[in-house]
């Protein structure tokens, strides 16, 4: 994975809530090994039809978002299952940023370790940028994870915020299990404790 | 034993997850991020990427003796064998988990194990699931454990390398959220009834960034497996964990598993248990009550959980939709799934029935769809799967006769697995075809390209069986076969 500093790219706007993993990458398709390219998975039941023809319909077949490198979506991007080859499946089709007002949990926590920038905005905010792309298809948009803004042509940059350490780790100075194998020191006296604890 | 300091304030109540969470905290960054140790890590046959990346940084397994695996995504339903997986990606995932689990001594219940099973089955049946434990896994539906009074939430494949090297997991401390069922359930209502009502009140995203505590007359009253169920869908709520506080109903169900403690361990671990439940008058960043009366046998029309109603419902018109946006994906849905607006839900035929999943495996499960299916014949051109939950399950049902039930009245009995909640083993709904699904999710595609399933208890499931439609099953309980 890259290290994440600033990205000023092509914005696709998808403009709905609730958007599953399972959309983002069938299931049909967890058993391909991480050598795969998964940007071929990337949404493939909702991009294709039942022809494996692509949908004129679906947003990102469009050409002018082939280089889409940031996504705009509803809320709750990335609920449902655990599956990390929907971060994988985003990240090899060129996506580095999504930005939404709420992610699942788990996807947000998957997303960050593998380099792709999970960017909460107000629902508020979120819903003009996705007004804007839509009226201008192709438009870029700014994301800077050093100065934690998003920056597009016609409104001042948007602060959001990110887990300090996740940032760091973004920006390619920091490995969190070699961090944790670090505290070895305190998971050890941890794991004494509670045997002591527990043979009271 | 110290003596009360009276210059010391008396400590804050506690919620059941201040105090799983405080007892777990190995220690604090500097951006208010906790190392949380994991007392039980599960593992199944989707774990394969997170082995590969522990392999790649050459590190061992920390504490194989504090994880448990056995397959349950890859695993084929219609016998015992892996050689029948026929995609050879799919077999491997399979094999996968028996070798990675021998390398780094990893207990493991394989196919050929009886005890073998869907994961969020098996731990809890085997005493693997305890109170006051933090447990992980790499599947989302990991808070079901969270109904014996754990703290347990699914991972991704890079935090399942994470607990493998390192037996812990960095965490923000998330909000908390009371869900209260007051009331008692009527007859015919379940506990999946329960959790789709409070999916369709609070939303998917309802719980976003929060850990659920269900609580309440209506809760105090499910046994074991109702709990599970309900916990099991705090994610479909957008929840991190799903959680109950343990008592006498989980004491007694605990007892005796082969790896609970025993002897004087045993009630050691009881008296501590008994500490865990919420202290009157801890505070919960937010609360929402439901009266059980008002619940009624639900079932699900969209392709999100919480499209959610009861079975006395109609589908909804997009005209009434309080957004563009919202008005619009509900016409995508009706058109995936094939409705029209205002449609009675009991006119829906269905093609297919799935009774089974970690929502609904159990054999409390299977009773209760027996108990409908009884006497009763599957629809003509209806295809009806029982899949229990684990080896156990289903010989349990055995011993008690239901698979004689569900095999006279029409029903496939199969063996365990997660099967076709996600297809991910090849047992799929074909496109356009309707299933009536006690399993959890309702996405586009989930139960295979095309699949259109409607969510429900394992009563209803059965209902839609014998009635080929979706059923309000309380007619077919008043009413002679």
């Amino acid at each position: 994975m890259e290290a994440f500093t600033r990205i000023d790219a092509v914005a696709v706007p998808l403009a709905r809530a609730n958007v599953d993993t399972d959309q983002i990458v069938p299931a049909l398709y967890l058993q391909k090994p991480r050598s795969d390219n998964f940007g071929d998975y990337l949404f493939h039941d909702v991009r294709h039809d039942a022809e494996g023809r692509r949908r004129a319909d679906f947003i990102l077949n469009e050409p002018v978002y082939a280089k889409a490198r940031i996504l705009v979506a509803g809320a709750n991007f990335g609920c449902g299952s655990s599956r990390e080859h929907a971060v994988w499946a985003l990240y090899d089709g060129g996506i580095r940023a999504v930005i939404a007002p709420s992610f699942g949990d788990i996807f947000h926590t998957n997303a960050l370790k593998n380099g792709l920038l999970p960017v909460r905005l107000p629902e508020a905010e979120v819903r003009r940028l996705l007004g804007e792309l839509l009226a201008n298809p192709g438009m870029h948009l700014q994301v800077d994870l050093e100065a934690q803004t998003v920056g597009s042509a016609n409104a001042p940059a948007l602060h959001f915020e990110v887990d300090a350490f996740a940032r760091l780790c973004l920006l390619g100075g920091l490995d969190e299990i070699d961090f944790t194998l670090g505290q070895r020191d305190a998971i050890e006296a941890f794991e004494q404790r509670a045997a002591t604890a527990h043979a009271a | 034993m110290p003596t009360p300091d009276r210059d010391m304030p008396a400590p804050a109540p506690r919620t059941l997850f201040d105090k799983i969470w405080d007892a777990h905290v190995v220690t604090r960054r500097e951006d208010g991020q906790s190392l949380l140790y994991v007392d039980r890590h599960l593992v199944q046959d989707g774990s394969a990427p997170g082995f590969e990346m522990l392999r790649q940084r050459g590190l061992p397994v920390r504490r194989p003796d504090l994880a448990f695996a056995t397959p349950d995504h890859y695993v084929p339903t219609g016998s015992r064998r892996l050689a029948d997986i026929a995609d050879p990606e799919k077999r491997a995932m399979a094999e996968a988990l028996e070798q990675d689990s021998a390398a780094a001594g990893i207990r493991f219940f394989g196919i050929d194990d009886p005890r073998q099973g869907i994961v969020h089955v098996v731990g809890p049946e085997q005493g693997l699931s305890l109170p006051g434990s933090v447990i992980v896994c790499g599947d989302s539906h990991t808070a079901t454990h969270g109904a014996l009074g754990a703290l347990a939430f699914g991972i991704g494949a890079s935090e399942v390398a994470h607990v493998l090297a390192t037996q812990t997991l960095w965490r923000v401390r998330p909000g908390t959220l009371r869900v209260q069922i007051d009331g008692r359930l009527a007859e015919g209502v379940s506990a999946k009834d329960i959790i789709l009502a409070v999916i369709a009140r609070i939303g998917a995203a309802g719980g976003v960034g929060q850990v659920i505590e269900y609580a309440g007359e209506a809760i105090r009253a499910l046994p074991m497996a109702g709990r599970m169920t309900v916990c099991n869908m705090s994610i479909e709520a957008g929840a991190r964990a799903g959680m109950i506080a343990p008592d006498d109903v989980t004491f007694e169900w605990l007892a005796g598993r082969p790896e609970a403690p025993s002897g004087p361990a045993w009630d050691a671990a009881v008296a501590r248990w008994r500490q865990l439940p919420s202290d009157d008058g801890a505070s919960f960043d937010r609360e929402v009550r439901l009266q059980a009366e008002d619940i009624a046998p639900m079932v699900t029309w969209g392709n999100s959980p919480e499209d959610a109603l009861p079975i006395s419902g109609r589908v909804p018109l997009p005209s009434d939709a309080s957004t563009p946006e919202r008005r619009e994906s509900m016409q995508r849905t009706m058109s995936y799934m094939g409705l029209r607006p205002g449609q009675p839900l009991s006119e829906l035929a269905i093609d297919r029935v799935f009774i089974g999943s970690c929502t609904n495996g159990r054999i409390e499960d299977m009773r209760s769809a027996a108990a409908v299916a009884r006497g009763r014949r599957v629809a003509e051109g209806v295809e009806a799967w029982v899949v229990p939950g684990s080896g156990l399950v289903k010989q349990q049902a055995e011993a008690e006769g239901l698979d004689a039930i569900f095999l006279a009245a029409g029903f496939q009995w199969r063996h365990a697995g997660c099967s076709m909640c996600l297809g991910t083993n090849g047992d799929q709904v074909a496109p356009g075809q309707r299933c009536a699904s006690t399993s959890n999710r309702n996405f586009v595609g989930r139960q295979g390209p095309g699949s259109r399933t409607h969510l429900m208890s394992p009563a209803m499931a059965a209902a839609a069986a014998v009635t080929g439609r979706l059923t309000d099953v309380r007619r077919l309980l008043s009413a002679p076969h």
